[in-house]
């Protein structure tokens, strides 16, 4: 879209995510539709839909879609339930899903980007789908299914129309992954489909208020960089559609990676009507304001915040910290090598300079003690190459050419006078160990 | 309010159900339909006002279970297509979903 576009981006988007408990969301099946040796291999009674099958709803799921809601600021709702959502499709064999429909577990969030705060309009916890193959089977077109993945804990994270731009969605969908990541509640893995991205996208009229009167859908984006893609698509193909004097269609359409393009699979006219209602099969939940403040107490701080804090406390730049973990006991490790070095004395900035270019090797299960003492070490000979030292070292022996007869008549100890000459020259703080290697290698040349 | 249900709306209604119905059919069907709503209508007299929206009759709360797999319950592959029309290399088979 032209820069002088008199238009601006409304976007929404909804974003489905895995949970990565041990057992599915309703029944007791190994949650691992990727890691599963052969199809519907990993199902019962309850997640293939059999009549009389009782669904029971995994406590951890719900936990940790309560986390993510407490961690992207969202309030609770103490009383929820699960809702039918009735479409008849094989993905599900139930002929429904098990979703929320007006009782999310959480609701009115906010997520924070460079491009300014998105509010999150709710998060609720449902079942995934089983797996459709579409083939050819001797001659005969069909869809092959693949219930592992039915009925494993989904949670839909649902945001307000505020994002402005491409590039704050493709922010955005980075930023709820990185978070899902670590709080440890799942993978996120989008090539799998572990994380789907739907962006709603129309465009209103600078200077006009409220929304558009239109919305297209854009569903199954599976990588952040495609979302921003769509969007730039979706942009300039409604800008044109205005500019005829027309309102492009209410519709659903899908994204083709292949040809950077949207294209339309469903219109108004058979829109969805799911018809909800509550699951007679699920009595509902109420939580306690005490059980909510035992889970908030679990979060742990999220990386932009300890970013933050160290810069504050520790001079730590972001391009460093940013990088340097990527779970929150990696963080506790890093906190601990900070108030060390600190109390060392050094600048801790500079150490993790050197951890990020590698200068001082390190690991999460290292004492933060030797990784100090390997920066220490690193820092003496920080200013002086081998080659520069060899040639002072070069310089003190041809200075000194009785001394280095005697030394080599076997006045080994004299060794220290040609260390202390060397240092003397140098002016600086070079490591012992080497600079005695070195020397003893140029005098029995 | 609900005097009229077209032949329309119970197609509607039957493709959402993936009952396939005739016109004819259709016709009957939007005569029963009205007759059962008339009926469901008069509910709509009662004042409710007073009374919280009740989501389950049984009472209980908090069925839940915590995070543990159960193989005891899980099929064998085998098991699981045993009553499947059409099988191919361990999935169920159905007509071709998606056009091409």
């Amino acid at each position: 879209m032209s820069e002088s576009c008199k238009y601006h981006l409304v976007c929404g988007m909804e974003v489905h995510a895995e949970l990565k408990t041990n057992s599915k969301m309703f029944c007791g099946c190994k949650n691992d539709p990727f890691g599963a040796e052969k199809p519907n291999s990993h199902t019962c009674p309850v997640c293939l839909g059999m009549p009389g099958a009782l669904p029971v709803a995994n406590k951890k799921a719900i936990e940790w879609t309560i986390k993510l809601g407490l961690a992207l600021n969202c309030k609770i709702n103490l009383f929820s339930k699960f809702d039918r959502k009735n479409y008849f499709y094989p993905d599900l064999p139930k002929a429904y899903q098990i979703s929320q429909y007006d009782i999310p577990f959480c609701y009115e969030g906010v997520i924070e980007t460079s491009h300014g705060p998105i509010r999150i309009t709710r998060i609720h916890l449902e079942e995934d789908t089983g797996k459709l193959l579409h083939k050819e089977i001797k001659g005969e077109d069909v869809s092959l299914i693949d219930y592992n993945r039915s009925s494993v804990p989904l949670i839909e994270i649902v945001t307000e129309p505020d994002i402005k731009s491409p590039e704050q969605a493709e922010e955005y969908g980075r930023a709820l992954r990185d978070i899902i990541r670590y709080l440890d509640i799942g993978n996120c893995d989008m090539e799998q489909g572990g994380m789907r991205l739907e962006a709603n996208i129309s465009l209103q009229e600078n200077g006009k208020e409220g929304l558009p009167n239109y919305k297209t859908e854009v569903k199954n984006i599976n990588s952040f960089k495609f979302a921003k893609q769509a969007i730039e698509f979706e942009m300039e193909r409604q800008e044109e559609i205005l500019e005829e004097g027309n309102i492009p269609k209410q519709e659903t359409r899908g994204w083709d990676a292949k040809k950077s393009v949207t294209f339309s699979q469903r219109t108004k006219e058979d829109a969805e009507d799911y018809r909800y209602f509550p699951d007679p099969d699920l009595p509902p939940i109420r939580f306690t304001t005490e059980q909510i403040e035992k889970i908030r107490k679990d979060i742990p701080k999220l990386p932009h915040v300890l970013v933050k804090e160290w810069k504050e406390n520790y001079g730590v730049e972001e391009r460093y910290s940013s990088i340097l973990f990527n779970s929150p006991s990696e963080a506790k490790w890093l906190e601990e090598l900070f108030v060390l070095s600190k109390k060392e004395g050094l600048k801790a900035n500079k150490l993790v300079g050197a951890m990020v270019n590698k200068n001082v090797k390190y690991n999460f299960t290292d004492k933060v003690e030797s990784v100090i003492n390997e920066f220490k070490k690193l820092n003496k000979t920080d200013d002086v190459s081998d080659d520069d030292l060899i040639k002072i070292i070069d310089n003190v022996i041809k200075a000194n050419a009785d001394t280095v007869a005697r030394y080599k008549a076997g006045e080994k100890q004299l060794i220290n006078f040609f260390f202390g000459q060397t240092m003397k020259a140098l002016g600086k703080k070079v490591d012992g160990g080497l600079l005695r290697k070195l020397l003893t290698q140029q005098l029995d040349k | 309010m609900l005097n009229k249900i077209t032949k329309q709306q119970v197609h509607h209604v039957a493709k959402l159900a993936n009952i396939p119905i005739d016109d004819s059919e259709a016709e009957k069907l939007a005569t029963g339909f009205r007759e059962t709503l008339e009926t469901i209508t008069d509910l709509q007299s009662v004042d409710v006002s007073g009374v919280e929206p009740t989501h389950q009759v049984t009472g209980m709360e908090n069925i839940l279970r915590e995070d543990k797999v159960d193989d005891s319950r899980t099929f064998t592959q085998e098991q699981a297509l045993a009553n499947a029309k059409q099988t191919h290399q361990g999935f169920f088979v159905v007509p071709r979903l998606i056009k091409k």
